[in-house]
């Protein structure tokens, strides 16, 4: 089930917000329609960011796929397991995508301006209703 | 138009398959996972619903003659049950189709790609003017389906009244299941040893359940064309096309030049005697785990445009971004660093040898 303490946008990404910084992910029929994530590509911290604009990329095994920012503002933190370190040698590890796509599997924190809401997104209802008049 | 559908369309979309549509069919593309789906052939055994393919016989005292007219590789030569890979080209050479060719003590069989279907069987009907032959189109009387993987062979193990596993590799026989006639075939599409066995339609589902019963994992489309990608097979519609030959391609193995005339003779024997810039299909390794898909553009070190990407995805096995591709053949050596363009990222690649993967030799 999509969690109702966050909102959505059509292109199957989430956002949760607490005061102004909004956590950003991917909804767990994203991944049910990627299949096992092979590739996460992300901004770095600083970057701005714009509401339906692509932030990165997602590949699987089938398919690349872009993923939307659903609120405009600055990158002030990422999710750096999901991405390798090349500093480190550390692989990324998609498997929270995977697994937990609504909580270990989050992106990018991103701080939006004073006052900004999440109004011109979907309800969990909302994209529930989406899915189900998109035949899924 | 609506898609055509296998005995077996029930069964996948009662197991959660995902369908998608395929050279006119609705197939299955994958069921639990590509990744999954497709390190199972590589350690045990999947099973793929083939009948998608079509399935053509030859009767009559021409069919040879038919057959070797349309084919690039020997058919005379062929042993019964034999089983032969080759092309069907056009008069200049350009690849129609590649099919299996069987024979048989009583005639000759040929598969062929499912979005060909139609043309070959126009292509056949057009040079087989003046010839007795008998030509059936058999694919929607029968379902296909491959068990490919190590454990294939021992898990289908008594279930017919020959036993396949004294087949030869690319040898084929008639055969019975379930007191029914049927054909066994030691061939794949997935570097895997293991078989593909053609039943009645009705027999379609038991023989589907008997295999997921003896341990075959069912396997999606998705993982075919990991599977195929990783063995460098080529796929029609991506590596080969009717604007490239079979020279090309790296099947001049399946041209015979000097086995009497066919069709594309005259064009394939100037292109050998006479090499020229075309480009020529590569294996590509890519940095990093981005897929460089169909489409991408290759580049020289120095970043000119030398060839396209046909086929490229993540390698579920090898766990490394690999492609094929057409590339100049001045950049075709092993080795040669080139450069892929993928949604603008520049992304260094090396040239590497073909296949990808072989399998391990059996312990004899």
């Amino acid at each position: 089930m999509n969690p109702t303490d966050r909102r959505y946008t059509a292109t199957h990404e989430w956002a949760k917000q607490d005061g102004d910084t909004v956590t950003v992910g991917i909804t767990a029929f994203a991944v049910e329609q990627l299949t096992e994530p092979t590739f996460l590509e992300l901004p770095p911290v600083g970057k701005a960011v714009t509401a339906g604009k692509p932030f990165g990329i997602i590949e699987s095994v089938k398919s690349t796929s872009d993923v939307n920012s659903p609120v405009t503002g600055e990158v002030v933190g990422r999710n750096e397991g999901l991405v390798d370190d090349p500093k480190t040698k550390r692989a990324a590890d998609l498997g929270p995508v995977n697994d937990d796509p609504f909580g270990r599997g989050w992106m990018l924190k991103i701080r939006v301006a004073p006052g900004a809401t999440l109004d011109h997104l979907l309800t969990a209802d909302q994209y529930a209703a989406q899915l189900a008049s998109d035949g899924h | 138009m609506s898609n055509l559908r296998t005995p077996l369309y029930q069964w996948h979309v009662d197991h959660k398959a995902r369908m998608v549509p395929f050279g006119g069919w609705d197939m299955p593309v994958q069921y639990a996972g590509i990744a999954a789906e497709h390190k199972t052939v590589r350690t045990a055994a999947g099973l793929f619903d083939i009948t998608h393919m079509a399935r053509v016989s030859f009767g009559g005292p021409d069919a040879l003659k038919l057959l070797e007219t349309v084919f690039t590789n020997s058919v005379a030569t062929m042993k019964d049950g034999q089983v032969r890979y080759g092309l069907v080209c056009g008069e200049t050479g350009g690849i129609l189709d590649d099919i299996l060719v069987y024979r048989w003590p009583y005639g000759f069989a040929a598969v062929v790609n499912a979005s060909n279907r139609e043309k070959i069987l126009a292509w056949l009907e057009k040079h087989r003017t003046g010839l007795d032959v008998q030509i059936r189109d058999q694919t929607f009387e029968t379902t296909m389906v491959a068990v490919q993987g190590p454990k294939a062979l021992a898990l289908c193990a008594g279930m017919f009244e020959t036993d396949p596993a004294a087949l030869k590799y690319y040898f084929a026989t008639p055969t019975r299941y379930k007191d029914t006639g049927c054909v066994v075939s030691r061939t794949g599409y997935t570097g895997e040893d293991g078989l593909e066995i053609m039943v009645p339609n009705a027999l379609g589902v038991a023989l589907w359940d008997d295999l997921t019963a003896r341990g075959a994992v069912p396997c999606g489309l998705g993982a075919r064309d990991t599977l195929r990608l990783e063995a460098a097979m080529p796929l029609y519609g991506h590596e080969l096309t009717e604007s490239i030959n079979p020279l090309q391609a790296g099947l001049g193995w399946a041209v015979k030049l000097d086995k009497g005339p066919f069709i594309g003779r005259e064009a394939l024997r100037d292109a050998a005697a006479n090499p020229t810039a075309r480009p020529v299909r590569v294996g590509l390794e890519v940095e990093g785990k981005r897929a460089a898909r169909e489409g991408c553009t290759v580049l020289s070190a120095e970043n000119a445009p030398v060839g396209t990407v046909t086929s490229g995805s993540f390698a579920p096995w090898l766990e490394k971004s690999i492609a094929m591709g057409y590339v100049a053949p001045a950049f075709a050596a092993p080795g040669t660093p080139l450069v892929v363009d993928v949604r603008g990222a520049t992304i260094p690649a090396v040239v590497v040898p073909l296949p990808f993967y072989k399998r391990p030799k059996a312990a004899t």
